[in-house]
């Protein structure tokens, strides 16, 4: 009897050894886990002691060149310097007034420390702060300024990747402001509500896609019909009607006689309506989950969520525009870009990254980061059908701008209507080169410009230009 | 040089806390007091290390002297206690005084970082509450009427908590304390001390249905009074002590299952009934999303928390001021920040191994009363140490109980102190039950067989130990 209750002080003591060490490791986990995470919430007082204790670090672009650096004077006195001013603006971002960019989202490493101990006690006995690591970001600055550039005057977005790695190699937002004078100008950017000047418009600005989306129609037509989409036929008269809703080609152009690469080639709307009338609207709504729409990204920068719901209850009307990527569909440069890498790296998404490594001021790296795969988009196969229809647009199709270049490129343009004005439209185009073997993915989105073939491709060519005759 | 030495001391420090906390569950290996005498002088000595690196830090980071002359009162004052335990009781367990030691003085650290005045007075709480508890073992191996004074525990428990009920003071909410000529008091946590010694004798005596039911009664009305004065974390404690006392009094599961059912029905009733349960379990889903007002003090307790990494900021240079209440409630997050995640492990295995030495000595004892009585007290003990490091770390809702022997205020460290040592008058009583038990072994032996008397004596009670091990 004695025995067995003693049984039962063993399995109280159990239990509770059991419960301890739940606890104990759900504690270490979260500590380790969330250290950066909570060191940058405003409520936390310890960032101060990190700020005051230390210099905050530099950030460089991938070929060292300085995009951002902490410069003290005499008094003490310090000022955070960006050498390039207005052209990393969204990207490398602001730490004054509340933190911004690549700032805010390596701010854990730039304030923290990693130097020698015998150089923290040299500088404690010189009454110096320590230096703040280094930030090394993946950004090419030579891409950046062409991006920049070409860009001119317009309000718009630019991103180029490296499909094989996810690294972001260029990434403007215009408008854009001087990150050197954000403080004298902040009041003014708070008060300008309508131009949009502190948005990053490549991760955040939501876009009507227009027909860059035939990506995504098209892919989900070879899905349901893998073995007849190249059967397709239609003929153009420049407009599709269904009921009392009608969709017109761009500027009523007729294309007469098309197939699915042609239709695709020339961005023909009536056609990509009369398909997208013929999808099962479940599996497109499966598609656009594959592809991330309406849902979180796993990415280390501020984005918004790109949006498009279809379902059984979608209206045949509504169905017809989103097939061309008009109507509530809202999408960010980003989402282009990384459905573009997807079929440009075999149908295999790379996480898009900007950070390569964070290295101590003497140049040891504390922390790489490497690529990682994101998610497989589409298969191989889809992947290869793709990048021959949107080779196809550059052979003969909206994109001929990019063609005859000493590279071989492929893409899709769009020229997305953004209010009942018909002829105002955002100039889309996104795109990969070489068709080989892609190194370089571009999206660009011009507002207001007009067509993408006549705006957004020669922007794509000077950068793959820039890009190739650097070889 | 303060930095070599503060960044160099997070590493020794680290180190030595690990091995102290190793020989914490070494000591399990071995079963009689006598083995285990190298175990226990190798933790005087880690003790001594840690406490010492600490205040050297201290030393160095404040450079105030005044903390060297209170670092050596303290360790005299350690030094004073396991020395007259040992003189005073010879049969004492050296185990939990050792760990005892090591808490108090883990607590004398990171009170004198957070306060030096608070730390001041602590001490002088810690001096006069040994003093006072140092004769418990001796009472409680002596007064052999403790057992029959059954109903009288249960009327003074009650009327303690109600006094408070009706005249105590709110503090943060709730009605805990009461103030007798300038000293304040916080009878729950004595109350969680006699209200075990009501169940002991209650349930040693007859552990029938009735029985039960009566001292469900009893123990009900405590949980209650405790629940208006909005005291969550004692009417936690004393509900769950109360379940498991029954459950091993009577050895039945039914019990145990009845217990869990109904704490899980009244909590969910509470939590229905009461806005501020309500309050503090959306403030530990989701503390972020009310960091302004009930998250606030859990969402500092965890930045605490996460930023020190495993070895830590080192002594001073984090920033634990920040956290509501820390020298109290949160007094963990303290020692994780500044000390580290390693140490603050370390801190909890420590008292884990309490828990299991308490286990352990209840498992041995033969009288029912003494057995309840240590299992109950391991209970309430290892109880509480869950929900307030539980509660800071976010792993369960906070309910503001304090860690005991570190968290800063007498009536905590006082019935610390008492719950420890009447744990080691009952490892007395225990060996005197041995003692008893192989003499009477001995004797029949000895008219078994009459040639060899002296061959076996050693044996005693191996024979029904069960070994606690990590």
């Amino acid at each position: 009897m004695r025995k067995k209750r003693n049984r039962q002080i063993l399995v109280v003591t159990y239990l509770f050894v059991a419960v301890f060490l739940c606890m104990m490791g759900y504690t270490c986990h979260y500590a380790i886990t969330h250290q950066q995470e909570l060191i940058n919430n405003s409520y936390n007082s310890r960032q101060e002691i990190l700020v005051a204790q230390n210099t905050r670090g530099s950030i460089y672009a991938a070929g060292r060149q300085v995009l951002a650096r902490t410069q003290t004077d005499e008094d003490g006195k310090e000022t955070r310097e960006y050498p390039y001013g207005n052209m990393f603006s969204h990207v490398v971002g602001y730490s004054v007034n509340g933190r911004y960019g690549i700032e805010a989202s390596t701010n854990y490493y730039l304030i923290n420390s990693n130097a020698k101990l015998s150089e923290k006690v040299a500088n404690d006995v010189a009454g110096l702060k320590y230096p703040g690591d280094n930030v090394v970001t993946t950004l090419d600055v030579d891409l950046q300024q062409v991006a920049y550039d070409s860009l001119g005057i317009y309000k718009g977005a630019v991103i180029v990747t490296e499909p094989s790695t996810g690294r972001i190699l260029a990434m403007v937002s215009k408008p854009d402001f001087d990150p050197n004078e954000i403080e004298t100008i902040w009041d003014e950017l708070l008060e300008d509500q309508e131009s949009g000047v502190l948005l990053n418009r490549v991760t955040q600005g939501l876009y009507p896609p227009g027909s860059t989306f035939k990506i995504v129609t098209a892919l989900e037509y070879i899905r349901e019909n893998p073995d007849s989409y190249s059967q397709y036929t239609y003929q153009c008269n420049g407009r599709f009607s269904l009921g009392e809703e009608t969709i017109n080609c761009y500027h009523g152009t007729v294309h007469g006689y098309e197939d699915f690469s042609k239709s695709f080639a020339k961005s023909c709307n009536a056609s990509f309506a009369n398909i997208g009338m013929q999808l099962d609207r479940n599996r497109f709504a499966d598609t656009l989950e594959s592809l991330l729409f309406n849902q979180e990204l796993k990415v280390g920068f501020a984005y918004n969520q790109s949006k498009l719901v279809i379902d059984e209850n979608t209206e045949d009307a509504d169905m017809m525009q989103a097939a061309i990527g008009q109507g509530t569909t809202a999408v960010t440069p980003l989402q282009m870009n990384m459905i573009t890498c997807a079929i440009a790296n075999d149908g295999m998404l790379m996480k898009p990254y900007l950070v390569d490594h964070v290295e101590t001021h003497e140049g040891n790296v504390i922390k790489q980061f490497e690529p990682t795969t994101y998610k497989r988009m589409m298969s191989e196969k889809e992947a290869g059908i793709m990048n021959e229809l949107m080779q196809e647009v550059v052979k003969s199709g909206t994109g001929t701008k990019l063609s005859g270049a000493s590279y071989t490129a492929a893409g899709k343009t769009g020229s997305a209507e953004y209010n009942s004005v018909k002829t105002d439209s955002h100039a889309w185009f996104t795109g990969f080169a070489p068709v080989e073997d892609p190194e370089l993915c571009v999206t660009i989105i011009i507002e207001g410009a007009g067509s993408g073939g006549d705006y957004a491709v020669p922007i794509a060519r000077r950068i793959f230009d820039a890009y190739f005759e650097k070889r | 040089m303060e930095l070599y030495i503060t960044e160099l001391s997070k590493y020794i420090i680290t180190f030595f806390i690990a091995l102290y906390t190793l020989e914490c569950f070494l000591v399990f290996r071995f079963q009689e007091e006598e083995r285990r005498k190298g175990i226990y002088i190798r933790q005087n000595f880690l003790m001594f290390l840690v406490h010492f690196s600490c205040f050297l830090v201290i030393c160095f980071e404040t450079g105030k002297m005044e903390y060297l002359l209170f670092y050596i009162l303290q360790q005299i004052l350690l030094f004073a206690a396991i020395m007259l335990f040992r003189m005073i009781y010879p049969r004492g367990n050296r185990l939990i005084i050792n760990n005892m030691c090591m808490l108090l003085s883990i607590g004398f650290v990171i009170l004198s970082r957070l306060s030096y005045e608070r730390a001041i007075k602590q001490f002088f709480i810690v001096t006069v509450s040994l003093i006072m508890s140092m004769m418990i073992p001796y009472f409680i191996h002596k007064l052999k009427f403790l057992k029959s004074l059954t109903w009288v525990y249960a009327g003074v428990g009650i009327a303690a908590l109600g006094v408070v009920l009706i005249l105590g003071s709110v503090t943060y909410g709730s009605k805990i304390s009461y103030s007798i000529g300038g000293v304040t008091f916080q009878p729950s946590e004595f109350v969680k001390i006699i209200f075990v010694f009501f169940l002991a004798s209650a349930l040693s005596e007859s552990h029938d249905f009735i029985r039960v039911a009566v001292t469900a009664v009893l123990a009900g009305v405590h949980v209650l009074i405790l629940v208006a004065s909005k005291d969550l974390g004692s009417a936690l404690i004393f509900f769950i002590v109360y379940v498991m006392m029954v459950f091993i009094a009577t050895g039945q599961w039914v019990y145990l299952f009845i217990g869990v059912a109904g704490g899980s029905a009244a909590a969910v009733a509470a939590y229905q009934l009461f806005s501020h349960v309500q309050v503090r379990v959306q403030a530990w889903k989701d503390p972020f999303s009310c960091i302004d007002a009930a998250g606030f003090q859990i969402t500092q307790s965890l930045f605490g928390i996460s930023s020190g990494g495993w070895f830590g900021l080192g002594l001073f240079r984090g920033n634990p001021t920040a956290i509501p209440l820390v020298e109290a409630d949160f007094v963990f997050s303290a020692v994780a920040e500044e000390l580290g995640i390693i140490f603050s492990m370390c801190l909890i295995l420590i008292c884990l191994s309490c828990f299991i030495m308490f286990m352990n000595i209840a498992i041995k004892l033969q009288n029912e009363f003494y057995r309840l009585i240590a299992f109950g007290i391991g209970i309430t003990y290892i109880f509480q140490v869950f929900l307030t490091i539980g509660g800071g770390t976010k792993f369960i809702p906070m309910t503001g109980v304090t860690l005991p022997f570190i968290s800063y205020g007498g009536s905590s460290i006082l019935t610390s102190l008492i719950m420890f040592f009447i744990i080691e008058g009952l490892y007395i009583i225990r060996q005197d039950e041995g003692d008893r038990r192989a003499r009477k072994k001995k004797k029949q032996r000895r008219i078994k067989y009459k040639t060899e008397p002296d061959e076996e004596a050693e044996e005693d009670e191996a024979g029904e130990d069960e070994e606690e091990e990590e």
